[in-house]
């Protein structure tokens, strides 16, 4: 069995009153599509913001490939190769398609403090872009503003951007959410080529993508986790079944 | 790939092109409008050097403002820095331009990063009101300095002097100085245009449009922000070296607040993030600053004689108490600003035509 890269323990995160993160232990191993389920307000979002580095935890710990990160600032986290891509399309609006991919290529790339060549004639920069877009099956559109793009389009922009950071683990904050079943199915397509390749934590409502997807599934009802296994195992737990997938699947 | 001819394939090129020679060819045209009665020659070459200078501040605000969309409501303090850093040297004897200008232009970085790597760490309000606190801590640090004039300020008597390649006194001075900085503004156009379209201009310009997602690429952005404000402070440190030599005078009036406000009044009205903007902006800021009040003046006078005419002198009053209104120009000059952001959001720049993308 690979190691895990991402160890989350005991994470605990409030606001106010409210437990947003309660005690979560989760880890994820190395190659594995790891989804994480949950009914709304189960703190899904929360908990890949601590991940990701732009909430604070109030205890726990996160180690990432045997490093200590729970402090380490969101930009510095990607360095080392964790990756996001947010719930709520987070797109460069008044850059091109292939200006946004190709600032993440920059970024991938190191520092920034390059002051006097043109960096939209940078082929290090745009060569790598192009190839993201195309595998995302954004090529046509890649001078476009993003702005101008459909939804669809730019959530798979936003993988596209995700992607370009080269990341070890790549977390996904419901990347088909508001797409058509068209759009869904070209989004599960795109990440199933991705699987093998890159360590994936997914949130996701889709039950078909999750199920269709995932090596491993973690079950958050009110910030904790009540559940991780298989997806059979996942099917088959009782308690899973009561808090969750029996509302889901018996409607 | 056309190069160096590209921009001149649209008319916003053509104009830009059009308004940076017309300026760089005043000294050769100023004797022609001083013949024609237009003019005088010493008093347009004066005004226009004052009008260069202002664009240079500009130009180096609008690297923050309009490229990293950091509203800085303190910029003119790296004028009074820059300002008082030749001044002073001067005042001890110092009129060596190729210390001046080093001194003027690293003391305005210097302060910038300070001010930068404190007030860049908030946003909003909170970032202008800081910003503003830091420019009126240093104006009354300016009217503090007794011994260089306090509120009155300071006569420069030499300009600065660079090893006499540049005449620093007698008629052909103002022609120099005006070219000198004709060529500076030249400079740190092309220097603005270099950085904002590098990598680093990238991050930043990223940096305004969507701060959290360049994070999420793992960009740093306080970084590249902190960095464009010490580069925009230098380049304004400058401008401020430039305006004492001009104006042969310092005071803390350099770098009031009105004049903070007045930068950023140049550039939204010539037209944030992009490149000529200020320079447009600074122009017509000026110019109508200078011949607003003569403009109304006629117009006044016009509309007097005519309601005159209509409904006899009793009725419409005396013309000197129209042409009192006249003092009011600047509602005129609001009246425009509130137009251009209302109808023209890109400024004057955006009236000119399509911006090629970036």
């Amino acid at each position: 069995m690979a190691d895990a890269m991402l160890k989350v323990d005991g994470l605990v995160k409030r606001f106010g009153g409210l437990i947003a993160t309660d005690s979560l232990s989760l880890d994820v191993r190395e190659g594995e599509v790891h989804a994480l389920i949950g009914p709304n307000g189960a703190g899904k979002t929360t908990l890949l913001a601590q991940l990701s580095g732009f909430l604070r935890p109030d205890a726990g710990r996160i180690e990432f490939a045997g490093r200590d990160i729970t402090l380490l600032p969101a930009a510095a986290r990607v360095r080392l190769g964790l990756a996001r891509s947010f719930q709520i399309t987070s797109v460069l609006r008044d850059f091109t398609a292939l200006d946004n991919v190709a600032l993440a290529e920059q970024a991938r790339q190191g520092h920034s403090f390059r002051f006097w060549r043109p960096a939209r004639a940078d082929r290090s920069l745009r060569g790598p872009a192009g190839v993201a877009l195309e595998a995302v099956g954004l090529a046509h559109r890649a001078n476009d503003a993003a702005a101008s793009l459909s939804h669809g389009e730019q959530r798979q922009l936003e993988v596209a951007m995700a992607l370009a950071c080269d990341p070890r683990l790549l977390l996904l904050d419901e990347p088909m959410a508001g797409m058509g079943p068209e759009e869904s199915a070209r989004m599960v397509d795109l990440l199933r080529g991705l699987r093998g390749q890159r360590t994936m934590l997914l949130i996701e409502h889709d039950m078909d993508a999750v199920f269709a997807l995932a090596d491993r599934i973690t079950v958050l009802v009110y910030g904790r986790a009540i559940a991780t296994g298989t997806p059979a195992e996942i099917r088959a737990n009782p308690e899973v079944r009561t808090a969750y997938l029996g509302e889901a699947e018996g409607g | 790939m056309g190069g160096f001819l590209t921009p001149l394939m649209t008319w916003r090129g053509r104009i830009a092109a059009i308004v940076l020679v017309l300026l760089g060819l005043l000294p050769w045209y100023a004797p022609w409008l001083d013949a024609a009665g237009i003019i005088s020659q010493k008093f347009a070459l004066t005004l226009m050097t004052r009008v260069l200078i202002l664009a240079i501040a500009a130009v180096s605000l609008n690297l923050i403002l309009g490229y990293g969309g950091i509203v800085s409501f303190g910029h003119a303090v790296y004028i009074g820095l820059g300002g008082y850093a030749v001044g002073i040297l001067a005042h001890h004897g110092i009129t060596n331009g190729f210390l001046q200008f080093p001194v003027a232009i690293g003391l305005s970085a210097l302060f910038a990063l300070a001010i930068g790597a404190l007030s860049l760490r908030t946003r909003g309000v909170y970032f202008i009101m800081i910003t503003l606190a830091f420019a009126q801590l240093l104006y009354y640090v300016g009217v503090g300095l007794e011994a260089y004039g306090g509120d009155d300020g300071l006569t420069i008597n030499r300009r600065s002097d660079f090893a006499g390649l540049l005449p620093t006194r007698g008629p052909d001075k103002t022609v120099a100085f005006y070219i000198v900085s004709f060529v500076v503004l030249l400079l740190v156009l092309g220097l603005v245009h270099r950085l904002v379209n590098s990598r680093f201009g990238m991050a930043l310009r990223g940096a305004r449009s969507n701060e959290p997602r360049m994070q999420a690429l793992g960009i740093a952005t306080f970084h590249y922000r902190l960095t464009a404000f010490v580069i925009a402070g230098a380049l304004c440190g400058l401008a401020g070296a430039l305006l004492a030599n001009h104006t042969e005078f310092i005071s803390p009036a350099m770098m009031h607040w009105t004049r903070s406000g007045d930068l950023i009044v140049m550039v939204v009205l010539g037209g944030m993030g992009s490149l000529l903007g200020p320079v447009y902006g600074a122009i017509a800021f000026l110019l109508l600053e200078e011949f607003l009040p003569g403009l109304l003046r006629i117009a006044l006078t016009w509309l007097h004689d005519a309601l005159v005419a209509l409904l006899g002198s009793g009725a419409v009053g005396t013309l000197d108490a129209w042409l009192r209104l006249a003092e009011y120009w600047q509602i005129a000059l609001g009246a425009i600003l509130i137009l251009v952001v209302l109808y023209a959001r890109g400024g004057i720049d955006s009236l000119l035509g399509k911006a090629r993308h970036g």
